[in-house]
């Protein structure tokens, strides 16, 4: 069995996760090849073949040479599998590669089963076992969901890809993250405020409660999008990632891109009126409560 | 310019999950269904759109699904969408992104579309493929994972949203397809004038079996709640008394209450 692995490179720089398709490959028992666009003083560190294609002439971001360039490589090893990181950049491929191979596509893969693999559905909330009817398949696997053991080792025999292609979309550039008037990263308690809590005028109580535990407030994305808080207190993926001694999420409900950026807390509550909710998985304490009461009488307990 | 929306129809995430007989998906008993929040995001940047461009703009609202969908179709046709399509099928759960993907692209062939929104992935199945695989299919460029938009004449701009909230800005000419993502927008709440002027607009119907002639590439086995990981403890009862429980065990297990 052979594994194709689609590694990312961005701002001039190889993305650590890619050695998390190695992880990957490794439990799934299939040799490996790497394709990469990028540059040859970025590689991977692997003893095996690396299909590299010039980053400087073939984009960043430019899906639709990237994905000429990736079938390049798959008509030099024949994989049984395409991977790629459930990422920014591997969801927007994988479905181009998939479509024009007519393979099956697994998406955000995140333990393999039985007879095929897990990925999670009702925002997390469940799980399917997904199996491919096609011999061959394009996967996206959850970021940390499958961790490299041991520092990643070895040096690449590097053989170089070219297409003649013309791409479609035009990258202009990069905008960076809005800038942080805050560095949650430093506290050592964050309560944090999400849907659940239902509206914006709930906010300060809840920024009370962080101050009766001498720490911040952070937000769920939904929060930060309509307004409620600011863009700096977000954490997830697209906001921040901490790890203070104490967590308590309001209203939360657990999706995979908000664990990503608090689960290495310390200790997690979390309050939710839903005894299922996906928070529940990484939380200490799930205290199963309707938010704003409780907020208010754990403020006043503190306060006491 | 001539515009689609794919939507989709989903339970309400807050609600409780079975199996279905098969075990292959959730049961619908007992839930309520509403829009996919991603494609909300769609519709509302599409109807922004017509606001800017005027009435030479034109958009098609399109959901695959049972007969309950339609009541997404008319909520989104109150948000200003001119024209419904409803493509019948009460086992769209058991079709796979591919087959979903097919039969839209079927729906849209030869019928210039100059630009199609779809959502980034829909809550339920969250397989993130269906818009990426119709652009794909029709040949149309495509940026998905939209947090920005803004039209210029024959193109589009985007900013796609990448991991820790910095953003790639890419230009696209049409006809082109772009997958939105939360924050993209805020959707509008249809009013009172506008559901009764919805309710003149047409919803037409497109049998699926004109549309999809491809098999599916891949199936769900089991549908099951994820492994309890264990550990963390439950609370339940009067909040001040769990306030009190609370503190009691943050006290125990760590250092910021000294
Ligand atoms: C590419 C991408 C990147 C993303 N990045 C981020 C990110 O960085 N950060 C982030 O947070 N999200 C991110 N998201 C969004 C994420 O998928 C979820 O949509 C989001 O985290 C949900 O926020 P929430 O838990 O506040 O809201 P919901 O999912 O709506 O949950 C609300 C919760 O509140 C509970 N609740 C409701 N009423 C009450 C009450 N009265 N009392 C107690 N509990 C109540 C409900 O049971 C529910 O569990 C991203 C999504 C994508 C696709
Ligand atoms: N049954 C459907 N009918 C119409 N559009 C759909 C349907 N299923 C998915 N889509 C569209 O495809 C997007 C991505 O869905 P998915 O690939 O299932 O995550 C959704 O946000 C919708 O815009």
């Amino acid at each position: 069995m052979k594994a194709l692995l689609v590694c990312e490179y961005r701002e001039g720089k190889l993305l650590d996760t890619s050695y998390e398709l190695l992880a990957f490959a490794e439990r799934l028992g299939a040799d490996t090849a790497i394709v990469l666009v990028g540059d040859a003083a970025n590689v991977p560190r692997y003893s095996g073949k690396v299909h590299l294609a010039h980053v400087a002439i073939y984009g960043e971001y430019n899906p639709d040479l990237h994905k000429e360039l990736i079938l390049a490589a798959v008509d030099r090893e024949n994989p049984d599998y395409i991977i790629f990181q459930h990422s920014s950049y591997g969801w927007d491929l994988a479905p181009r590669l998939a479509a024009k191979l007519r393979l099956a596509q697994v998406s955000e893969v995140v333990a393999i089963a039985g007879d095929g693999f897990e990925v999670g559905c009702c925002n997390a909330k469940m799980r399917r076992t997904v199996k491919p009817s096609t011999a061959k398949a394009v996967i996206t696997i959850q970021t940390g969901a499958f961790t490299p053991q041991g520092e990643p080792q070895g040096s690449p025999t590097v053989e170089m890809l070219d297409v003649a292609a013309a791409g479609k979309v035009e990258f202009i550039g990069y905008e960076p993250a809005e800038e942080k008037d805050i560095d949650l990263g430093k506290a050592e308690v964050i309560v944090s405020a999400g849907r659940g809590i239902g509206k914006k005028d709930n906010v300060p109580i809840i920024a009370a409660l962080a101050k009766a535990f001498g720490g911040e407030l952070g937000a769920s994305r939904p929060v930060v999008d309509a307004g409620w808080v600011e863009h700096s207190h977000q954490v997830g993926t697209t906001g921040q990632t901490v790890s203070p001694k104490l967590y308590v999420a309001c209203g939360i409900s657990g999706a995979i891109q908000h664990l990503a950026g608090m689960k290495k807390s310390d200790f997690i509550v979390a309050v939710n009126k839903d005894k299922d909710a996906p928070i529940g998985e990484v939380a200490d304490v799930l205290i199963v409560a309707d938010v704003m009461p409780f907020a208010q009488a754990l403020t006043a307990r503190l306060h006491k | 310019m001539k515009i689609l929306v794919c939507i989709k129809q989903v339970p309400d995430m807050e609600s409780r999950f079975k199996p279905d007989s098969q075990g292959t998906w959730f049961s619908e008993a007992d839930l309520a269904f509403r829009m996919n929040e991603y494609d909300e995001y769609a519709v509302e940047q599409a109807v922004g759109l017509k606001e800017l461009l005027g009435d030479s703009a034109d958009i098609t609202v399109l959901s695959i699904g049972p007969d309950r969908v339609v009541e997404a179709i008319k909520k989104a046709l109150a948000m200003g969408c001119d024209r419904g399509v409803h493509i019948p099928d009460a086992a769209v759960h058991g079709k796979d992104p591919w087959q979903v993907a097919s039969a839209i692209t079927a729906f849209s062939q030869g019928k210039g579309f100059d630009l199609i929104f779809t959502g980034m992935q829909s809550q339920d199945r969250g397989s993130a493929q269906v818009g990426i695989t119709v652009a794909e299919l029709l040949g149309y460029a495509c940026a998905s994972t939209v947090v920005g938009f803004e039209y210029l004449e024959g193109s589009v701009v985007v900013r796609r949203e990448l991991e820790g909230g910095g953003k790639a800005v890419v230009r696209m000419p049409l006809p082109a397809l772009v997958t939105c993502q939360l924050g993209l927008n805020v959707p509008r709440y249809p009013t009172l004038p506008n559901i009764m002027k919805a309710k003149k607009k047409e919803i037409s119907t497109v049998s699926l079996g004109e549309l999809l002639k491809e098999g599916p590439l891949a199936e769900t086995t089991s549908f099951y709640p994820p492994a309890k990981s264990g550990g963390g403890i439950i609370l339940e009862g009067d909040v001040a008394e769990l306030a009190d429980r609370l503190i009691g065990i943050l006290k125990e297990k760590t250092t910021v209450m000294r």
